[in-house]
């Protein structure tokens, strides 16, 4: 069944709202990167980019315009706010496991329903790429994962029990996808937000963990 | 004063062997240091350990290292990427060995071997593939994992200024994973952009004092890094 909900745009906006004034935040590589347009010139939130960037500012439209000395995390030339500092990798990864970051913005293969995050490594793979995941999940005060609800292939991606290899156990605070907005509670999920037009149930129906209507849809239940 | 200062990167490497474990700074292509890199790969030297984030950037930087035939085994965070092929041929035709470590752990594990220290105790992947054959230790109600310092023969650092003592700075964030190795190996040799006189260095923005630095060459002027709009 193909379901059509938020695109990746609203989804970026969405998790944009989240972010507070004077948060510090995390921002890993891919759909993570594209939130920080969205959030609002006014309110000051600060972007962490494991690399040692305190104050990261947005990607350069133009790559060529970069600097080769300022990158984001996945390598492309972004900017540094007013303010803004480097530190090294030590004291980055340092404040990272500190609890300095509000909140972290990752993707994910799988998530399970006590907030287990699978997002390194495939299934049966020899290797996969950690990079900063593990350190950043198992400190961050607050992990919101964005990702796509169903696999390519249309298989649950918020699941019972994590299948693919663990990044930290009991991390994940909410999940944005391209259906809905789902926080993880310690009576299980919590569904926040759904997509127009869909139905609990059909949420349900591609979603293996057990779902619970949570803010407006309670009501509406 | 020790004269530090050396005239090509094949003078600043003199001394490394084969089987070295080298320490290699950089994050992506920032704070490379390429020409070092190069002249390891010239001296074709077999079954280094190289120590480093990343696998390298299409044929460039560790690419070309791994390439050249002379890394034996490499640790890093990210082996697997898109902008690099070259770790995964060889990977995959099993002519490298890897040790992947989440990115936090290798910086603390190279800061812990400069700082002297025994190991530390990491939240970091706990419950995770990370953890076997480690110890596990619980603090205050929290699930630790052991992990131990490493330590380099040689260390190769990209730096932008230094002085005739060896003093560093780095620009922006090419800082990364240069500051922390610099510290952390039996050799530390430096490429830098620029060299500055004796005392031209304010003293706050030293951010590696020159105790820790063994030789330096500048490299040759290359072309004017770009600075971006908003940057400064």
């Amino acid at each position: 069944m193909a379901l059509k909900g938020y695109s990746n745009e609203d989804i970026a906006r969405r998790v944009a709202a989240e972010l507070q004034e004077d948060w510090v935040v995390n921002v890993g590589i891919g759909m993570p990167l594209t939130v920080m347009p969205f959030v609002p010139v006014e309110r000051d939130v600060i972007f962490h980019s494991e690399n040692g960037i305190i104050g990261m500012g947005p990607e350069l439209a133009d790559p060529a315009q970069g600097d080769q000395d300022l990158l984001s995390a996945g390598k492309r030339p972004v900017t540094l706010i007013p303010g803004g500092s480097f530190v090294h990798h030590a004291d980055s990864f340092a404040l990272a496991r500190s609890g300095r970051l509000d909140a972290a913005l990752l993707g994910a293969y799988q998530v399970a329903e006590n907030g287990d995050l699978a997002n390194w490594k495939l299934p049966g793979a020899k290797l996969g790429s950690i990079g900063g995941a593990m350190d950043i999940a198992a400190g961050a005060k607050r992990v919101f994962v964005m990702m796509t609800h169903v696999t390519t292939k249309g298989q649950p991606k918020i699941v019972r029990k994590v299948t693919y290899p663990l990044t930290a156990r009991r991390c994940v605070t909410r999940i944005f996808t391209d259906l809905a907005v789902i926080s993880v509670t310690a009576k299980g999920l919590v569904v926040e937000d759904i997509a127009p037009g869909l139905t609990l149930a059909d949420l349900q129906n591609v979603t293996e963990a057990q779902l619970t209507p949570g803010g407006r849809l309670a009501t509406a239940a | 004063m020790k004269d530090k200062k050396v005239h090509s990167a094949a003078a600043a490497i003199e001394g490394l062997r084969d089987g070295a474990t080298v320490l290699v700074g950089g994050f992506g292509h920032a704070g490379i240091p390429d020409l070092l890199i190069e002249a390891v790969c010239d001296r074709h030297l077999r079954n280094l350990t190289i120590v480093t984030n990343n696998s390298g950037r299409g044929r460039t930087g560790i690419a070309r290292l791994i390439e050249s035939g002379c890394v034996g085994k490499i640790v890093c965070s990210f082996p697997i990427a898109k902008e690099g092929f070259v770790f995964k041929e060889w990977y995959d035709a099993g002519r490298i060995g890897v040790e992947v470590v989440p990115q936090g752990t290798l910086a603390e594990r190279i800061r812990c071997a400069g700082a002297g220290l025994g190991g530390f105790l990491t939240p970091t992947g706990v419950g995770t593939e990370i953890a076997e054959g480690k110890q596990t230790l619980t603090v205050g109600g929290r699930e630790y994992l052991l992990e131990l310092p490493l330590r380099g023969d040689f260390a190769l650092i990209r730096a932008d200024a230094v002085d005739p003592r060896g003093n560093l700075t780095y620009r922006k964030a090419a800082r990364n994973f240069n500051a922390v190795m610099a510290c952390a190996a039996d050799v530390v040799v430096v490429q830098a952009n620029r060299e500055v006189a004796l005392g031209a260095l304010e003293p706050e923005v030293i951010i590696t004092p020159g105790l820790y630095v063994d030789r330096y060459f500048v490299a040759a002027a290359e072309p004017a890094l770009r600075v971006a709009a908003g940057g400064r």
